[in-house]
């Protein structure tokens, strides 16, 4: 067994709803170490956020995970009781929702949420000792403690997403897990709270999934990027890696269609035609209808995840062995 | 008087839109007692005093974040809703005033394209039906005229074969798909001016640069001339000719894409310029030397907040908005 944080191997999640069988995530393994980012990215629909709550076991009803194994520092999280599972969550790895307007409780203080969250996991620590620990971690995510007593409604959406942030890390997790942290706010708020998750990860050691459908966020931040292309892997290599060697066509289709602020005269290109149904997903490799170069093989193979290089690898043909480029 | 006259003329010959000293304030919702012991009302000033002129066949955008005005500014401008102040030309005539039968006139010309193509599209009405129904309002066509119509804008926006489209109902379309098909409704009375409120925000990233590329085609094919309201600045620099940056209600910033971009000159454009992320992993833009600028970019970020203080007309606003980021 590696030495890494957290090891997923060959998850499979599946959403069983009246209309058939969805396979939201098939086959995704990766690990993680210790400080580290992890950058998914993907369309809507392309399972990133399933494979996030799979994590921590939490994907919602019609949902289930068929296959796979997840090992966070040696233990098997998917076989574990209900009531490891529920320390787990919040003490190993803690989950900062999309919508920070929703997933706080709009009846309860700030301080509130977080006393809860620490006497639930630590029921041996006082009110008051729970109170200060709260005030510091607000301070932490540059809240002014003072506002402990503010309901949610009180707060603008950066505020909220940074309460959210402070929950997450109240316990020192070793893993955050990120779901489009930024996706409702302003460039100048995403931009400080992406700085914040940063500077915390760097802080307490933690390890980051940064869900995300915007590559450059990714690029920007982390250090290895997943590209997930409808409930498939398609390429997973350091975001260096990605930036100036992809190789599938859809990380190449999409580095090519997102503009560059720092760059004079970009010609975008667009990737032609739109995302599968995952009801009706095309036989074969999943990208092939809007593909510039599938062949035949692409058709009616699935390719497989191919090592195109020591930390990189392309779920795609052209890189077969034995097959020239 | 003459003088003026003359120079107005000179002007107005390719210009299509002159928006002069707009003010839209909303009163804001005062509780009972209050009502009763205070007769001062309060408004919200969305937008505060805002003047542009747009020329024949230029993409002016209206950048910023939420809640600087933007998009109540489109609206003031397609005539959606009353202006507490100021005047618009459109086309040389003055259209705050016109009568009933002169904005039927005026809104053939003028068309908006919405945000979200979820929800700007009646559910219960079929695609072809919504698209031509513009022309029948406008008593312009009807019946098989109609639909020839419809069939041919739906193939322009690039929805083929049109035919499989005009009985499908919203939710049978993907969002790419809803977004032309509400390009096609808004150009059908064959506009020269659409207002193009965030159309790609909703939109997979993967199509986003696809339903841009169509935008501009059709500008060329068809002479449209666009108010661009976005708050990603990294997509207002690959489409626009001309940016005004807002805040709070006002343009703090106007320029042609080129000044706005490398020398920005307002404190809060360099903040937001700043906050953008780059498609770039730190690591190469650390050594590559032309983009060597991220200290000096935390740096204006970092300065932004001290430097408004005192910079802003608007300053104690600015203040306040900053502490509550």
């Amino acid at each position: 067994m590696s030495q890494s944080l957290i090891n997923v191997d060959a998850l499979t999640v599946e959403y069983w709803t009246r209309r058939g069988k969805i396979r939201a995530v098939e086959d995704v393994s990766f690990s993680l170490d210790k400080a580290e980012t992890i950058g998914i990215v993907g369309e809507s629909g392309s399972g990133k956020s399933t494979l996030g709550l799979s994590l921590i076991n939490l994907v919602p009803f019609p949902g289930r995970i068929i296959k796979g194994k997840i090992i966070l520092k040696g233990k098997e999280v998917l076989k574990l009781p209900k009531d490891d599972m529920r320390n787990l969550r919040g003490k190993e790895i803690c989950y900062v929702f999309q919508d920070p307007m929703t997933s706080l409780n709009p009846v309860k203080k700030l301080g509130d949420h977080i006393v809860e969250l620490i006497r639930t996991h630590e029921p041996q620590i006082t009110k008051q000792e729970a109170l200060k620990r709260a005030k510091k971690l607000l301070k932490d995510v540059e809240i002014q403690p003072d506002r402990i007593n503010d309901y949610p409604h009180q707060l603008s959406g950066g505020m909220r997403q940074r309460v959210m942030i402070a929950l997450a890390i109240a316990l020192n997790p070793s893993i955050v897990v990120a779901d489009e942290p930024t996706t409702a706010l302003d460039v100048i708020v995403q931009a400080k709270i992406l700085d914040l998750l940063n500077a915390l990860r760097d802080a307490y050691g933690m390890a980051l999934i940064l869900i995300t459908h915007d590559l450059s966020i990714v690029l920007q931040r982390s250090d290895r990027i997943m590209v997930m292309y409808a409930g498939h892997i398609v390429e997973y290599a350091p975001s260096i890696e990605i930036y100036s060697n992809p190789k599938h066509p859809y990380t190449q289709g999409l580095l090519k269609s997102i503009p560059n602020i720092e760059l004079d005269d970009q010609k975008l290109e667009a990737i032609s035609g739109s995302p599968p149904d995952l009801l009706n997903l095309p036989k074969g490799c999943r990208f092939w209808p809007r593909c510039y170069c599938a062949f035949e093989k692409c058709k009616s193979e699935v390719p497989p995840l191919i090592k195109t290089g020591t930390e990189h690898s392309t779920r795609c043909f052209l890189y077969e062995e034995g097959r020239k480029k | 008087m003459l003088p003026i006259r003359r120079r107005e003329k000179k002007v107005s010959q390719n210009e299509i839109l002159r928006v002069e000293h707009l003010k839209k304030y909303f009163p804001m919702e005062k509780s009972f007692v209050e009502k009763m012991l205070t007769r001062t009302r309060h408004f919200v000033k969305a937008v505060d005093g805002v003047s542009f002129s747009v020329l024949k066949g230029e993409i002016f955008t209206l950048a910023g974040e939420s809640g600087c005005g933007k998009t109540t500014t489109g609206k003031l401008v397609a005539k959606l809703i009353p202006p507490t102040e100021g005047k618009i030309f459109f086309d040389n005539v003055e259209i705050t005033t016109l009568n009933h039968q002169a904005v039927r006139m005026f809104k053939r010309k003028m068309q908006i394209i919405f945000q979200d193509p979820y929800a700007s599209f009646n559910p219960r009405m079929k695609i072809g039906d919504a698209v031509g129904h513009p022309l029948e309002i406008h008593d312009i066509a009807k019946g098989l005229e109609k639909r020839k119509k419809v069939l041919e804008i739906l193939e322009r926006v690039g929805i083929t074969p049109a035919e499989r489209f005009l009985d499908l109902y919203p939710h049978q379309m993907s969002g790419g798909q809803r977004q032309r098909a509400a390009m096609a409704r808004a150009l059908i009375l064959q506009p020269k001016f659409v207002v193009a409120d965030e159309p790609v925000s909703m939109i997979d990233v993967s199509l986003r640069t696809a339903i841009i590329d169509l935008m501009l085609n059709l500008r060329r094919d068809l002479e449209l001339t666009y108010l661009f309201i976005t708050h990603d600045l990294a997509i207002a620099k690959y489409i626009s000719d001309k940016i005004a940056i807002m805040y709070l209600g006002k343009i703090v910033e106007l320029g042609n894409k080129e000044t706005i971009f490398s020398n920005p000159k307002h404190p809060y454009t360099q903040a937001l310029l700043s906050a953008i992320p780059v498609p770039i992993p730190e690591r190469i833009r650390k050594n590559n030397s032309r983009t060597n600028s991220k200290k000096n970019r935390t740096h204006r970020r970092g300065t932004f907040r001290c430097k408004h203080t005192f910079r802003l007309p608007l300053s104690h606003k600015v203040s306040i908005r900053q502490k509550s980021l």
